[in-house]
């Protein structure tokens, strides 16, 4: 098996600036307070993926899943290490990921397929599925700004699912769709899967982690805290503490 | 349909790379399909929920240009010791609004377009290339009315005229886009850089000889290093070049008052392309360097 992705002692760090212009700079600075601070987003972490593998990325909110997507997906760089990836990358990094508001169902669909890598003939040739999937019907053509949070989110997730790819990343899929569209985007990534694509898979919900994936990542203050089975990595997070409102059958949860 | 799912092979043939740096204008260029559905997008956004929608374009610069024919040509009497005056300044106005455009535009291109940023690696000099094609969109309309303008003063360019006048718009086009790739980059960590583009372009119209001819400066520093650095400004540059396939050859040699132009014309005109290349290049440098950092800093 070739490896898929490779992340080497990676590190981000985040600056954050609690000033902003001169004037709130030179207040600060006679007071003697900070100026800034930093955090490490992400810190050290290393693991290989191979191609095939199905991973849940898992955490609390805040340990840097959303981050450590980021730089597998390239939209954000490494301060430290290596981030390396074989191949097509697709998915979406939070729902309705760079839709333009003011143009329409229909020209998003083609901007976001086309930052994918998809060619003008490729999505042509998926359009009827895109949409069929999306299921936004006569808002086709309505700009994106009026869709309701569900709707851009289908759209998104409909794009990124139907993008050749050889990695694909989810992140918050499910976290605004209803329930129906859940099911529906489960047995598109369970398709995914199945084409011997990578999946890489956000999600707060053990049910779902548990159906999709193999293997479990759990990120603790930006540290890789676990890396192994599915069940041991629920267990690490106390996630599958039973007498939580969560019900095994139809976890599939609110995710981030 | 399993012919469209079998993308993915087993094992991609491709090998181990770090994602999201395939940034670089080179890059924009290989992509030209996105770069085409970017430059739509913007030309739809900035029309959209507007009535006159692509007229608007037009009216600013007719009515700018109607402002300095009222106040230059007519109070100040420029247009009686000038030939064609009106083509003068319109085919100098074609570049500077060129130029200011492609420079605002651009340097807002990247904070305007963060949604996509944030989340969707791609090339991050898409974005302010395409202001610069957008603006480029926006002079054909302009190029159209002053090619009727001077077929009906009568106009018949040589070759070297011809040379001249894309080398003024290739300049230009050139030293926008490496200025509008620099402060792109500079207004995502500080967004006062765009209102130093602001305060910049009020200097353009009158570093040129657009709404003055140019030798009013010849009078004035004829043969001293004033005139150089005046010449040195690649924006004046391609102005001149510029009015030299549009106006020059409108004038004609027995004219009452015939058009002086600068001396080494072509040769300078050469040496700023090349100069504003190595800009170009130095920009994209920089460019690199802080795109790292754009994701996190929008």
């Amino acid at each position: 098996m070739a490896e898929s992705i490779v992340v080497e002692r990676a590190s981000k760090r985040f600056t954050m600036q609690y000033t902003r212009t001169i004037k709130q700079m030179s207040i600060a600075a006679l007071r003697g307070q900070k100026l800034s601070d930093s955090f490490l987003a992400v810190n050290d972490v290393s693991f290989k993926v191979e191609q095939g593998e199905s991973i849940g990325l898992m955490g609390l909110n805040g340990s840097g899943k959303s981050t450590l997507l980021k730089l597998i997906s390239g939209v954000m760089r490494p301060d430290q290490g290596s981030v390396l990836t074989r191949g097509r990358i697709a998915g979406l990094i939070a729902a309705g990921a760079g839709f333009h508001p003011q143009l329409t169902g229909r020209e998003n669909l083609f901007l976001n397929a086309a930052i994918l890598g998809m060619s003008e003939a490729e999505t042509k040739r998926k359009f009827d599925q895109i949409v069929d999937f999306a299921d936004v019907g006569k808002f086709l053509e309505t700009p994106v700004g009026h869709y309701s949070s569900g709707m851009s989110a289908r759209l998104g997730f409909a794009v990124a699912a139907f993008a050749e790819s050889d990695i694909f990343l989810a992140d918050e899929v499910l976290a605004v769709g209803d329930r129906p569209f859940k099911r529906k985007c489960m047995a598109r990534m369970n398709e995914i899967k199945k084409e011997g694509r990578t999946l890489f898979y956000v999600s707060h919900a053990p049910g779902s982690v548990r159906k999709m994936c193999e293997r479990a990542l759990v990120l603790v203050d930006g540290k890789l805290g676990f890396d192994g089975p599915v069940n041991d990595g629920i267990h690490f997070l106390k996630y599958d503490d039973t007498d939580g409102p969560d019900q095994d059958e139809d976890d599939l949860g609110a995710d981030i | 349909m399993s012919t469209t799912l079998d993308g993915a092979a087993e094992v991609p043939d491709s090998p181990l790379v770090a994602p999201g740096e395939q940034g670089g204008l080179h890059n924009v260029f290989r992509q030209r399909y996105l770069l085409r559905l970017l430059v739509r997008k913007d030309l739809a956004a900035r029309y959209q929920g507007s009535f006159l929608g692509l007229f608007w374009s037009y009216v600013q610069p007719l009515v700018r240009f109607l402002a300095y024919y009222l106040v230059i040509g007519y109070i100040f009497q420029l247009d009686k010791n000038m030939t064609n005056f009106p083509v003068h300044i319109f085919a100098g106005m074609i570049i500077v609004h060129y130029f200011t455009e492609t420079f605002s535009s651009g340097t807002r291109s990247i904070v305007q377009n963060k949604r996509i940023i944030q989340k969707l690696p791609l090339p991050r000099e898409m974005f302010p290339v395409a202001s610069m094609l957008v603006s480029a969109y926006h002079t054909l309309p302009q190029m159209l009315i002053l090619l009727v303008a001077v077929l009906v003063t009568g106009w018949d360019p040589t070759l070297y005229d011809l040379a001249a006048g894309i080398l003024g718009f290739l300049t230009i086009a050139v030293f926008g886009m490496a200025l509008a790739l620099m402060f792109s980059a500079a207004n995502v960590f500080f967004r006062d850089f765009q209102n130093v583009v602001a305060t910049l372009t009020i200097f353009v119209t009158w570093s040129v000889p657009m709404i003055y001819p140019y030798d009013r400066i010849a009078n004035l520093f004829g043969g001293s290093w004033a005139e150089q650095v005046y010449l040195a400004n690649p924006v004046a540059n391609s102005v001149i070049l510029f009015q030299q396939l549009f106006w020059v050859p409108t004038v004609g040699p027995d004219a009452p008052y015939p058009a002086i132009q600068p001396d080494h014309l072509m040769s300078r005109g050469f040496v700023i392309l090349f100069v504003c290349l190595l800009w170009l290049a130095v920009a994209q440098l920089l460019f690199t360097k802080f795109e790292a950092k754009f994701a996190e800093r929008l």
